[in-house]
């Protein structure tokens, strides 16, 4: 006698799949403390505005590098403003930038490298040429050009993360497209007659598209390293807007005497960059990536 | 029973699914290998006996673990032993040459070294005494050369060379039990032959015991003295080997050699029903009771023990063996083709010739290919409507080179293509229209590659229906259901994805959306050689059925003659992309014969110990056609001389009507082949 069993699943809708992948990532520990800190920090992002205790760019001398206390959790810094609401605000920029800047990456880095492992040949060459020349560029050097340029508005930096990023996810998107081209379903879809789009949409796409996400995800961590990295070389995020990178850059100085003034925002920015990277690797799983053999450069 | 040199206790091995739950994949194995004696396990996919077989290495898959029992070599046992301990073992009393062993050879190491690692690590030998054994292993395995073969890499022997080495180098350690896995699956006919016969050989030589694992039980049929049948991690039936090949007891057993083609049946076998079932999805009663023919109520409810039955040396796990013992051997009812009339031409291959050379700029510019020697040539083939053609030829003879330029994919260099006496189709996708796109479909060897993982059964039959006839709605949803009626799917597949299905289900659904399409022609490459043995003949069976309701012609490619020969109306040979004879099958598979359908035909393993394979060319591997003369020329045991290697043999009619291509005249074959 033969039973419904573990082998026989029925097709589920896409919230449901979701919440299954969730669930999934939330069963092994590191899923779970990686998702709850990034959830942390984007409800933070949401609420710091309501709770934060203190006006974030209220200056007093009075009140330069006190120490933690009842009134000011986490200290004052050198121009005497509450170390604790720009540490609850400080992320919020960052991580605004940071995600449309990864869907930029995502978007264009997805199509180019579909459209190089679908076409193939001299174009690919070409094309995969020019994306490593840009690649061996240090990026930061052509960041700090742009930004420079064009200033450090949201509509330059979202769009210039967008791009220096999206050089890795084409890798990953043209190796899986390359893996699944080879495919007798793709062969068998082309003899049908089914056109171009059609082929890229049903038959490729569906099938890459788990690899690519699980790519930007890890690409946004990174970006929001470079992104802090930007601000602490005082080219991201400008003044008094709070902001971790350039809160570290500010307080650095004063480490060896105030050190809470610093301490905060680097336990903010590594929390967040921590818990993205945690819950990537949980999505992965879920999926049923192996990250470390499709990492890519 | 000092001669018992591993002993398997009631060994269970399984996994915890995702809910769990214990999965067994081993229940309760108990078996022992004697000294010097040959035992194949036979089973399909999924049965156990990869995972039996590194057991007896004492090696347990990432994953697995063992649940119970124990396996004794030498009495100790393996399952329990240290890594160190066990490293002593690996390679100089046990050794394994998994699947595709050739290709596991390290590619930039030459022959000799790697073999001469082997020994290092599973010997004692000094430089010198190494030496000699190297080119002493390598004549063993009857390598020619063996001084020149041991300076060549990997990559400059062909795949039954590879696979001679990986015997060579299991046999450095000298081992007391060699453990084959599939050691011959996927290579070609000819080869398989020429690896089995060396196997044959080594046993006797060396007495070296071997456990042989394998699906296929026209190997197993050659090399083994007994042999264990499994069935859902079970052990079935064990015994004596032409026993159970001539008289097999247990009906699962009994089922598949009725199931499997042979080259003297013309028609199609019998099929099981059913596909065996996943671990862990049977509750009570015999593993087999779904597919079983000789099947009550008992059998639904209590599951049989291995039974030992003195009289017949053979142990069963079946309640009503009985019913077996007193029939006599397995008779195969075999469902005639029913021949239609076939008279109108349907597709029409003239001159046709494939090139996969690198084109130059100039033939880039000018948009024609040359290539003097191009992989395809000459192929002239006249289809008939409703019939069924097979295309048949080792690896690389340029079958499926043949079924792409058919199906528009590839550029032909030279030729024609017409389809219906009158309309030629251009051999190019872009030239021909969503009608001529139609009329030819395809279905591929393996289903896991040709439906899209992320589709759904729907989804995967609705492609065609959309495509070509706009279908939606309601209406789409009832062709689909149809369709899936027609490949004997209840409807409820609909929402499955292919990882969902078995094999044979996946095949069905590839087939379905190839009717989707109310094609005139489908082109089938290997269909069914990534299928289990006992669902092969579900699907030729299937097949027939749906030509003989819809009038479809098929141009059938397979490596299998005895598949070919079960399904086929005609059969056309081809060897190094030409054509060497073209017949009626029934024809094709009598004397006289082209040199290499002879070389093909006796190469043929058959799951009965009376027919040995006869091994009349060499086989070595040509890359490349020959430019002048004969294409078989190179491995051709009958060659007259010079004639062969300089002129194109003429075509020869039988009086069957075959069409033979050779320098031979027919009547001079006829009496070379008597
Ligand atoms: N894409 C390709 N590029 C170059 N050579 C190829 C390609 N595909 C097949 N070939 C060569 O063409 C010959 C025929 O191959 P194929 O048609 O696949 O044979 P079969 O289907 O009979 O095994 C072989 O020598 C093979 O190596
Ligand atoms: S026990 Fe019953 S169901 Fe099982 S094989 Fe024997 S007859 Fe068939
Ligand atoms: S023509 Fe010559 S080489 Fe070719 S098959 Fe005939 S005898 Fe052999
Ligand atoms: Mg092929």
């Amino acid at each position: 006698m033969k039973v419904d069993n573990i082998y026989k699943e029925e097709k589920k809708s896409a919230f449901a799949k979701l919440s299954e992948i969730i669930i999934t990532m939330a069963s092994r520990p590191s899923g779970l403390i990686g998702l709850s800190i990034l959830v942390f920090h984007i409800i933070l992002a949401f609420i710091s505005p309501y709770i934060a205790p203190h006006d974030f760019k209220a200056i007093d001398p009075t009140l330069m590098l006190q120490a933690p206390s009842a009134e000011y959790w986490f200290g004052t810094d050198d121009l005497g403003r509450d170390v604790f609401t720009r540490t609850i605000l400080g992320g919020r920029t960052a991580l605004t930038i940071t995600f449309f800047g990864s869907l930029i990456a995502l978007l264009w880095g997805g199509l180019l490298g579909i459209f190089c492992g679908l076409v193939g040949g001299k174009i690919d060459d070409v094309v995969m040429r020019i994306v490593d020349a840009f690649l061996s560029i240090p990026w930061i050097l052509a960041m700090l050009l742009i930004v420079s340029l064009l200033g450090t508005s949201t509509e330059v930096l979202i769009p210039a993360l967008g791009f220096f990023y999206g050089k890795g996810i084409v890798r990953v998107a043209r190796a899986a497209t390359h893996d699944v081209i080879a495919k007798d379903f793709i062969v068998s879809a082309r003899a049908r007659g089914h056109s171009n789009f059609s082929i890229i949409w049903n038959e490729i796409i569906p099938n890459v598209r788990d690899a690519i996400l699980v790519e930007g995800a890890m690409r946004w961590s990174w970006m929001l390293l470079g992104f802090s990295s930007l601000s602490f070389l005082g080219f991201g995020v400008s003044p008094p807007t709070p902001d971790w990178g350039l809160m570290i850059s500010n307080a650095r100085g004063l480490m060896s005497f105030a050190y809470w003034a610093v301490i905060a925002p680097i336990v903010g920015l590594s929390s967040l960059i921590i818990g993205i990277n945690l819950t990537a690797d949980a999505f992965a799983k879920a999926l049923g990536i192996d990250r470390s053999t499709k990492a890519p450069v | 029973m000092t001669d018992i040199i591993q002993k398997v206790k009631n060994l269970s091995i399984g996994f915890r699914s995702k809910k769990g739950e214990e999965i067994l994949i081993l229940k309760n194995i108990t078996t022992n290998i004697k000294k010097g004696e040959t035992v194949g396990i036979v089973g399909e996919s999924g049965s156990g006996k990869s995972t039996l077989a590194l057991a007896m290495m004492g090696y347990v898959k990432h994953g697995l673990y063992t649940i119970g029992g124990e396996c004794q070599f030498n009495s100790s046992n393996l399952l329990k032993m240290k890594s160190k301990d066990l490293e002593k073992i690996r390679g100089r009393k046990i050794a394994m040459i998994p699947q595709n062993a050739g290709q596991a050879l390290t590619p930039n190491l030459k022959i000799g070294y790697q073999i001469d690692e082997a020994l290092q690590l599973h010997s004692d030998l000094d430089e010198r005494e190494r030496e000699k054994k190297i080119s002493e292993l390598l004549n063993k395995v009857r390598l020619p050369s063996p001084e020149t073969i041991a300076l060549r890499y990997p990559h400059e022997l062909s795949g039954g060379q590879q696979q001679r080495v990986a015997v060579a180098m299991a046999l450095a350690g000298t081992p007391d039990l060699l453990l084959l896995d599939e050691p011959t699956t996927g290579l070609d006919v000819t080869t398989q032959a020429h690896v089995l016969e060396l196997l044959n050989f080594i046993a006797k030589d060396t007495g070296t015991s071997m456990v042989y694992v394998s699906h296929d039980l026209g190997a197993i049929a050659q090399v083994s003295d007994r042999i264990i049948v499994m069935y859902s991690g079970e052990i079935v039936l064990e015994g004596p080997s032409r026993d159970i090949l001539k008289k097999p007891i247990h009906p699962y057993t009994h089922g598949l050699l009725k199931s499997i083609p042979k080259l003297s049946l013309a028609g199609l076998p019998e099929s099981m029903p059913g596909s065996q079932p996943q671990p862990g999805t049977i509750q009570g009663g015999c593993s087999f009771f779904d597919r079983c023919n000789f099947s009550d109520d008992n059998c639904k409810n209590n599951s049989p023990k291995l039974e030992f039955l003195k009289d017949l040396n053979t142990s069963v796990r079946c309640f009503n063996y009985e019913k077996l013992v007193n029939e006599n051997e397995v008779s195969q009812t075999v469902n005639k083709i029913k021949n239609k009339s076939l008279d109108k031409e349907i597709l029409n291959l003239s001159e046709v010739s494939i090139s996969y050379a690198k084109q130059k700029l100039l033939d880039q510019i000018f948009n024609r290919i040359s290539d003097e020697n191009p992989t395809v040539k000459d192929i002239n083939i006249d289809i008939k409507k409703g019939e069924t053609i097979a295309l048949v030829g080792e690896s690389g003879s340029g079958k499926s080179t043949i079924l792409k330029s058919i199906a528009g994919l590839l550029r032909t260099k030279d030729g024609l293509i017409r389809f219906d006496e009158k309309r030629n189709l251009s051999s190019d996708l872009k030239g021909r229209d969503p009608n001529d796109l139609r009329i030819i479909q395809l279905i591929f060897q393996n289903p896991d590659e040709s439906l899209n993982p992320n589709h759904t059964v729907e989804e995967i039959i609705a492609q065609p229906l959309k495509l070509y006839f706009g279908l939606k709605g309601e209406e789409l949803k009832k062709n689909i259901i149809d369709l899936l009626q027609k490949v004997r799917l209840g409807e409820f597949y609909t929402s499955r994805y292919p990882r969902q299905l078995s094999g044979g289900e996946k095949q069905r659904v590839a087939v379905a959306r190839a009717f989707a399409a109310k094609p005139d022609i489908i082109l089938c490459d290997e269909v069914t050689s990534a299928l289990d043995v006992s669902v092969q003949a579900a699907v030729l069976n299937l097949l027939q059925q749906l030509k003989e309701d819809f009038g479809t012609t098929y141009i059938f490619v397979s490596h299998d003659l005895a598949v070919v020969r079960a399904i086929s109306d005609r059969v056309a040979v081809l060897y190094q992309g030409r054509l060497c004879e073209v017949g009626p099958s029934n024809d094709v598979y009598k004397f006289p014969s082209h040199p290499y359908t002879e070389v093909l035909l006796g190469a043929v393993l058959e799951p009965d110990p009376d027919i040995k394979p006869k091994l009349v060319a060499e086989d070595i591997v040509e890359e490349r056609p020959p430019e002048k003369g004969c294409s078989f020329q190179g491995r051709c045991s009958r060659i007259v001389g010079d004639i062969c290697k300089k002129e194109i043999p003429p075509w020869q009619l039988t009086d069957s009507g075959n069409a033979i291509r050779c320098h031979i005249p027919i009547k001079e074959l006829q009496k070379q082949q008597f």
